[in-house]
């Protein structure tokens, strides 16, 4: 395990009872403690080859927006979440839990949930294969760890993100819940029925992310249906709105600790994250081109030499 | 049997496409409305030409149903794209009140429906929207089978008032449809005439169907092949005639057993000529990824599996 500076690290505190009070002091020493940066970032280093090789190998799949999350959901499971990895319980009793709506972008999360020690990275060579655990959007069918709900229909993981959380509060559980969402995704009006509920319903344990990458399948977000004034929108539907470059991981850092530090106040939480598309791949960079498209055996050479191999290619 | 020679390979997509770009040229009237997959509906060369007629409602279909509800009144065909999962199960409501009860003159066209989408897997895959759209009033439900008769079918709904569902796929497949057949909503087509089993074939399953009768009249076995393309209204009578004269019954279609075509073809033939029926579709399950070919082979959707339910219904004949 190359990471297990981390996973040392991260044992260390378990033993910590982490109320909600004192949750924000908890995370804030962390990060005053730790100067894991280069290693988040080797991670996801890693994370990006593997996303790459598994679209590449299944020549199907989504590389864009997954190498635009990359450096979002590797912070997100190496530094932020507290989960009882690599144990998978579906309940999620007592650790924060992770929903991601924009299901088309699973390479990100699968590797990620591989190399965090949910399961095998060799299984990461079946991606999309018959009979695979790791299905084209996420599942629970064949009993992915890691996996909650499945999603790839866009539009439906914020409502069961906010039921989630709503019932950690019926149990009396202080941890967190985490949902990503594409910008294109914020289209489906199931995410604005589930803003306001969760305004109403003051749902304050709950941190969404929105990819802001302002692409989608048939051009940018501009062209397709404009998004207009996102901080307005989710401000006037009452959330607490934060944003962050999606490619600086202390900033990733610093602002989930911040919106950490907002939950328990009556309010849910978004994070607007500016991403590239295809970030770390330059010719899949910034377009929505590489929105759904497997690279070829030269493109993924080239892809792979822009990419270190950090912690070994599974 | 006789001889389907194949014209060449085409998605059935495509029909959809090259039918709706000659919609555009012949019939002002026609609209269409798309959620984001322009491209994976082929419906770019419309929009090209066609651009004060085209509408990107971006990712909400929802919103696409309640739109095309509304343009009809005033006298536009909408045409909406998007793959049939959204097509169907994510709009059901809007469907049902907006377009099927209003009696709208709205064209639902589904893309990537089936098992053959492949790897995307079975949030995308959609195996109950025939059953959803055919127990609709008012709907009806055209699963062609390749690109010229989607082609064809595109075009001709066009004509025929009233809400339609249209049901196409992604991959490519063998063209063996006349490009010049005309395209008759609700009547069966004789595709061969057979005497010992009738298999009703709907979509991708009628190449398989035509592979399957090849394979049987090889061992002796005479095979009545029915295309059955419009699902919905369901030519009773072709298919009661077939099976009074075979006895015996195979209906294959990419689509859950429950509440496909051949429980419409159950439903008719319990009525009128009990006979005994055997079914080639997916078995109460969602699908998976895979490749198209992997999954119509794991799910049994295939000439194989064809041919061993003609064999089977065959023998229960015989007990009969
Ligand atoms: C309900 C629904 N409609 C359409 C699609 C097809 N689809 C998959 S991804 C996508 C674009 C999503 O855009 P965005 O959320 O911005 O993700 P990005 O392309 O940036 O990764 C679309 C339309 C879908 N998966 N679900
Ligand atoms: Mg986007």
């Amino acid at each position: 395990m190359p990471d297990a500076g981390i996973q040392n690290f991260q044992r260390s505190f378990k033993h910590l009872p982490i109320t909600r009070k004192r949750r924000s002091t908890f995370v804030s020493d962390i990060s005053r403690v730790m100067s894991n940066t280069p290693e988040l970032q080797s991670i996801a280093s890693q994370v990006r080859r593997d996303i790459v090789r598994m679209v590449h190998g299944a020549s199907s799949g989504h590389p864009g927006g997954s190498l635009g999350c990359t450096d979002f959901l590797v912070t997100l499971y190496f530094d932020t979440m507290n989960t009882k990895a690599p144990e998978f319980h579906m309940d999620g009793n007592g650790e924060d839990l992770f929903f991601l709506s924009n299901g088309h972008i699973s390479p990100v999360w699968y590797s990620t949930l591989a190399r965090k020690g949910f399961f095998p990275v060799a299984e990461l060579a079946t991606f999309r294969k018959i009979d695979t655990r790791l299905q084209g959007h996420p599942a629970t069918e064949e009993g992915l760890p890691g996996i909650r709900v499945a999603s790839g229909s866009l539009g439906q993981g914020l409502s069961v993100a906010l039921g989630a959380a709503q019932t950690k509060k019926l149990n009396g559980d202080d941890s967190l819940v985490f949902t990503l969402h594409g910008d294109g995704e914020l289209q489906e009006g199931q995410i604005w029925e589930a803003a306001m509920y969760a305004a109403h319903h003051k749902i304050d344990n709950i941190i969404s992310t929105v990819d802001y990458n302002k692409q989608q399948i048939d051009g940018s977000t501009d062209e397709v249906m404009t998004l207009g004034d996102l901080r307005a929108k989710w401000e006037a539907f009452g959330w607490t709105v934060l944003e962050m470059d999606g490619h600086n991981i202390d900033a990733i850092k610093s602002t989930l600790a911040e919106a950490k530090g907002m939950t328990g106040q009556g309010k849910p939480i978004i994070i607007l994250m500016t991403t590239d598309m295809g970030k770390g791949v330059d010719f899949m960079e910034g377009t929505h081109k590489w929105h759904g498209v497997a690279p070829n055996d030269e493109q993924l050479a080239s892809a792979l030499t822009q990419l270190e191999e950090t912690l070994g290619d599974y | 049997m006789k001889e389907y020679p194949v014209l060449g390979k085409k998605d059935t997509r495509s029909g959809f496409g090259e039918g709706l770009l000659e919609l555009g040229k012949s019939n002002p009237n026609v609209v269409a409305l798309c959620a984001d997959l322009t491209g994976s509906l082929k419906m770019n060369a419309f929009q090209d030409e066609f651009p004060d007629r085209f509408f990107q409602v971006g990712i909400a279909e929802a919103n696409m149903m309640g739109l095309a509800a509304g343009m009809t009144i005033g006298g536009k065909i909408p045409f909406t794209g998007t793959f049939a999962n959204f097509s169907t199960g994510r709009v059901y409501d809007q469907i049902r009140q907006s377009i099927a009860y209003s009696g709208k003159n709205v064209k639902i066209c589904a893309s990537h429906a089936g098992l053959t989408l492949g790897e995307d897997g079975a949030t995308h895959q959609i195996l109950e929207d025939v059953g959803m759209m055919k127990m609709l009033p008012h709907m009806t439900v055209i699963n062609p089978c390749d690109f010229n008769q989607t082609k064809a079918a595109t075009i001709a709904i066009a004509d025929h008032e009233g809400p339609v569902y249209l049901r196409f796929g992604r991959p490519k497949v063998p063209i063996f449809i006349p490009e010049d057949q005309e395209f008759i909503i609700g009547k069966a087509l004789m595709l061969n005439e057979g005497t010992d089993v009738t298999i009703i074939a709907t979509g991708h399953l009628v190449w398989e169907a035509l592979e399957a009768g090849k394979a049987l009249a090889e061992k002796g076995i005479s095979a009545e092949i029915i295309n059955i393309h419009t699902i919905k209204p369901l030519d009773e009578d072709a298919i009661v005639r077939s099976a009074k004269k075979t006895g015996a019954v195979v209906v294959a279609e990419e689509h859950q057993v429950l509440g496909g075509l051949g429980g419409s073809v159950a439903q008719a033939l319990s009525t009128h000529a009990p006979t005994p029926t055997e079914f080639v579709a997916v078995n109460d399950s969602f699908g998976e990824s895979g490749t198209p070919a992997q999954l119509m082979e794991k799910y049994g959707l295939n000439a194989e599996s064809i041919i061993a339910k003609a064999e089977k219904v065959i023998s229960r004949k015989a007990i009969a």
